[in-house]
């Protein structure tokens, strides 16, 4: 029987099992939208801005491992969407992002709600398509999932003109798909393998280093593994938290621009470094000139084009992180292999002695809110158990270095394209993958407002997550950066006319609390969390000259920190 | 160094966007790109000169193997190949020195008188690029009206093939 090109896009994204699609109608996608209104199986949640629906559904994607699912019209909708689109780009996050479009015979003439959307996302998506035939509907959806979910993950933008949603075929959705142009590599090199294992054997100062993909292929028990068996020390990068427990003695903390002296130190006087799914971001490396001067570097990388693009690699082994990790294992676990215990354990030594410097050690004895407090007891009252994203700025740095994640995809944040506005539509998307689970949004009072309408959404929806915003009135991380670099010169980082915020959540339906003295932190929160019908608002005035430490600034090495 | 790089690409609207975009987002430079279906309809083959340091190659195939519309490709200059640039001149050729002149540098390099009005010349050359460069060099005295060059289309020398 012949379905319309809306019926089929509806069935493709039930057999696809997707339960939950974020999205905005338009002119464009009127027809799919009326497919969608005549079933029940795929869950639509109406946002009220086409970003959030990309960030909602990436959030769904980071917290699930399952690829997020967005809808949206034509034009204005698709470009809204984009900022969205080049957040997951960048994060490797699998997202597949339907656009509507004019009709095919309209599509170049400039007409109503008309863009190039697969031109406008091209630089930002794994790949795009514009579906100009119903007969390939089914099969163009099919290639997108699989694209976006395999390999290195990313985002895939498909097409669809409005003419071809209201036609008529038959529907067959392909079990599989392949490409003769796309073939992830995910075994590594056996050869390869083996090298990097004799080198971790003679090495005397080892040091790991892991990222977003350990996260990504789901393999934080490998990792886990791996790390303990060979008693190394393990530092993560932004993207890459929660992977290996942070609790864990071996855990240096985060690396990079603002990680621990430890992580910092340990990385630059490393004689063996193993890079695994991590990309040598220039945040982690500072100056690359001064990066890792002694160390010969194994990468562990399942995207060939991140192995040796801004370091030079001893040992490359293109593959997936847990097949890679796994066939390490093997080798590690045979009576044949031995690691330099003395020569780590001086090297554990004098890492401890660089831990006992507590870098990340603050004032607390004020009479005003230190936002690394607020985590800390945020941290505390969730029991380390919550998802927590963040947006962009002071607040993430604070929440990504107290906030101690012993399990990963509880650590959602933009650490690629560094988006503000990302938090809240995360969370909302995290809530709803796991709604008894304890979402907490860690922000500021500059990101919350840039998607501050999603708390509509939330009500609707009755998600409840908390919001936790760190008001110190300043756009923190530009002031820290105009504090040090320029003279003091706070140039447009202060932000004046705030709302008030407790009437604002209140207006919306939410609960709303303003917390101004340390003592109330603690109370507040316990409070917030009891509360799992409405979102809860909490707006802690902090010190508004708290900066970020320890700091590698732009252009130094990792050895050049700026401790307090 | 100048790498001559040989695509094999599926043959769909937008191919060659993504590869012009990635070499414009990534700050590589195109010396020149050339673009035609093959033997088999579904692809294209593309050929693409490109400068840069053994880094910036290492990078630029791999970003290209990235694209999803890629199938193939191959650094030509890697191994022994034969390259070959078409070039089509209009030129002036007001008197009979000209004329003769032009005849003559023509026969030398091969070239072709292809069109011929009461004052211009069409010349058609083809070979290595640089035999073009020193076609129009020697040209120097002539009024060079109009040229157009191919670019670089490139092949493997002996048994060596691009195919999937």
């Amino acid at each position: 029987m012949e379905i319309t090109g809306a019926e089929i896009f509806v069935r493709c994204l039930e057999d696809e099992g997707v339960d939950c699609l974020f999205g905005y109608p338009g002119g464009a996608v009127l027809h799919i939208y009326d497919a969608l209104y005549q079933q029940d199986k795929v869950k639509h949640i109406l946002v009220r801005h086409e970003q959030a629906a990309t960030h909602a559904a990436d959030g769904y994607a980071r917290a699930t491992g399952k690829p997020g699912v967005v809808l949206v019209t034509s034009g204005p909708g698709a470009t809204n969407a984009v900022t969205g689109i080049a957040t997951a780009h960048l994060d490797s996050i699998p997202l597949v992002v339907f656009t509507g479009q004019v009709p095919t015979s309209l599509i170049g003439n400039d007409a109503f709600q008309e863009v190039d959307s697969v031109g406008i996302t091209r630089p930002c998506v794994k790949h795009n398509f514009l579906v100009k035939d119903i007969a390939d509907l089914a099969t163009t959806i099919k290639k997108a999932f699989y694209v976006a979910t395999t390999g290195r993950p990313g985002p895939v933008v498909v097409d669809i003109p409005k003419d071809i949603t209201a036609q008529r075929a038959e529907y067959h959705y392909p079990k599989e798909v392949s490409l003769r142009s796309y073939n992830p590599v995910v075994k590594g090199h056996v050869g390869q393998i083996k090298r990097a294992v004799a080198l971790l054997s003679k090495a005397k100062r080892p040091m790991l280093y892991t990222g977003g993909g350990v996260v990504l292929d789901n393999a934080s028990d490998e990792l886990t593994d791996f790390t303990r068996l060979l008693n190394f020390p393990i530092t993560e990068t932004l993207m890459g938290l929660g992977a290996f427990p942070a609790t864990d003695r071996q855990f240096l903390g985060m690396l990079g621009m603002h990680g621990t002296y430890e992580a910092n130190l340990g990385m630059h006087n490393c004689d063996v470094l193993v890079a695994i799914g991590a990309r040598f971001d220039d945040r982690v490396t500072g100056n690359i000139e001064k990066f890792c001067p002694t160390a010969k570097i194994i990468h562990i990388d399942i995207d060939p084009a991140s192995i040796a693009k801004n370091v030079k690699v001893d040992v490359p082994i293109v593959g997936g992180v847990k097949a890679v990790l796994t066939d390490m294992i093997k080798l590690i676990k045979a009576k044949s292999f031995k690691t330099d215990q003395d020569a780590v354990a001086e090297w554990w030594k004098q890492i401890e002695e660089w831990r006992a410097m507590d870098c990340l050690k603050y004032d607390t004895s004020g009479k005003i809110i230190k936002p690394q407090m607020v985590v800390e007891k945020l941290y505390e009252v969730t029991g380390g158990d919550a998802y927590v994203t963040s947006d962009v700025g002071q607040h993430q740095m604070w929440a990504a270095q107290y906030y101690k994640f012993d399990q990963p995809r509880r650590w959602i944040n933009s650490g690629g394209l560094g988006t503000m506005g990302f938090g809240m539509p995360a969370a909302m998307g995290v809530q709803l993958a796991y709604p008894d689970a304890t979402v907490a949004c860690i922000t500021g009072e500059g990101s919350i407002q840039m998607n501050i309408q999603e708390l509509s959404t939330l009500k609707q929806y009755g998600l409840p997550i908390k919001v936790i915003t760190l008001n110190n009135g300043y756009l923190g991380m530009v002031r820290q950066w105009q504090e040090f670099f320029y003279d003091k010169r706070y140039a447009m980082s202060y932000m004046e006319s705030l709302p008030d915020f407790v009437k604002l959540a209140e207006s919306y339906g939410h609960a709303g609390i303003r917390v101004e003295k340390p003592g109330d932190v603690e109370g507040a929160l316990i409070e917030a969390m009891k509360v799992r019908d409405r979102v809860v608002f909490m707006d802690f005035i902090t010190d508004k000259d708290e900066n970020v430490y320890p700091m590698i600034p732009a252009g130094a090495g990792q050895n050049e920190m700026i401790l307090v | 160094m100048r790498h001559i790089i040989s695509i094999l690409i599926e043959n769909e609207a937008g191919a060659l966007s993504r590869v012009a975009g990635l070499f414009s987002a990534r700050g590589y430079n195109i010396e020149s790109l050339t673009v035609a279906p093959t033997n088999d309809a579904s692809l294209s083959r593309m050929t693409l000169v490109t400068r840069g340091t053994d880094e910036i190659i290492e990078q630029i195939t791999k970003q290209l193997n990235k694209l999803i519309d890629i199938v193939k490709l191959q650094d030509m200059t890697e191994g022994v190949h034969l390259e070959r640039e078409m070039m089509l001149v209009k030129v002036r050729v007001a008197n009979h020195q000209e004329r003769e002149e032009v005849t003559r540098y023509v026969d030398i390099f091969r070239g072709r008188i292809i069109d011929v009005s009461e004052e211009t010349y069409t010349i058609e050359v083809t070979g290595a690029s640089s035999k073009l460069d020193s076609f129009i060099q020697n040209l120097y005295k002539i009024q060079v009206m109009e040229l157009v060059r191919s670019g670089i289309i490139g092949i493997a020398r002996g048994e060596k093939i691009l195919s999937l």
